[in-house]
């Protein structure tokens, strides 16, 4: 699955979308950043809802294919066109995460 | 063997939100270099650690990579107030971040566990009240 199909879903919309083509092949979940970046693997959808700014190094390292953010959760201006500058892909949902996990578990 | 590849960064303590500048940038510079993607991940995850860590703990200092046929080295070195037990500093869960620090996601006890662990070598040399450097290397063969 692409970060593409997953916009196919009104569930999801795009933030930013530098990488639409980016497959997914798992997903990690995690807030504490420093656990992200050591768990996540490459090319996981990583569900959060915390929205700085160091969100996009943490993605851009563990080179996840896309952040999710979750509970309606979204970014300010700066950080989306840092985002499109870093090629990070940023998506939000107003499913928590816990149906964002399930609903992404439905089409993996 | 070829000479060693290097590059220098000064890592900015007083602009938290520009943290992990430098860490791109090796990553970068690492991927036009054909370096296999696990190797990149485990320097970029060991260095941004480090560098969270200078911004967050020293005020910020310099991050100076070489690049051999063997190995990447990454040199953290800074100024600040130093670590006064490396031993416990190593204990994942282990902290002494702000509330404020942790609200941005980091303080979790994670850094230096993290940074041993994406790394094939890693020596600490602090000393409190003077600095703190750090050596990390990751095995490319």
């Amino acid at each position: 699955m692409t970060v593409r199909d997953l916009l196919t879903s009104e569930k999801f919309s795009a933030i930013s979308l530098p990488d639409e083509s980016r497959e997914i092949r798992n997903v990690y979940i995690g807030d504490l950043l420093s656990w992200v970046m050591g768990r996540a693997k490459a090319d996981d959808a990583w569900i959060t809802i915390m929205s700085n700014v160091n969100i996009l190094a943490v993605a851009s390292l563990a080179d996840t294919s896309c952040i999710i953010l979750a509970e309606g959760v979204t970014v300010d201006e700066t950080i989306k066109a840092t985002a499109m500058d870093k090629e990070i892909n940023i998506l939000t949902t107003n499913m928590n995460i816990y149906e964002t996990a399930i609903y992404l578990n439905g089409l993996l | 063997m070829s000479e060693a590849l290097k590059f220098h960064y000064v890592v900015d303590g007083q602009d938290f939100t520009s943290a992990g500048h430098a860490s791109v940038m090796v990553k970068k510079n690492l991927r036009q270099l054909g370096l296999p993607p696990e190797k990149i991940r485990q320097v970029s995850i060991a260095m941004y650690e480090g560098e969270i860590n200078m911004v967050i703990h020293a005020g910020g200092g310099v991050a100076d990579v070489s690049v051999t046929e063997d190995y990447v080295e990454i040199v953290l070195t800074d100024k600040g107030p130093g670590i006064k037990d490396i031993e416990q500093a190593m204990q994942e869960g282990f902290s002494t971040a702000t509330d404020n620090i942790r609200s941005l996601g980091f303080g979790a006890g994670m850094g230096l566990p993290n940074m041993k662990r994406y790394s094939d070598f890693m020596e600490i040399n602090s000393v409190v009240g003077e600095g703190t450097t750090i050596t990390m290397r990751v095995n490319i063969n």
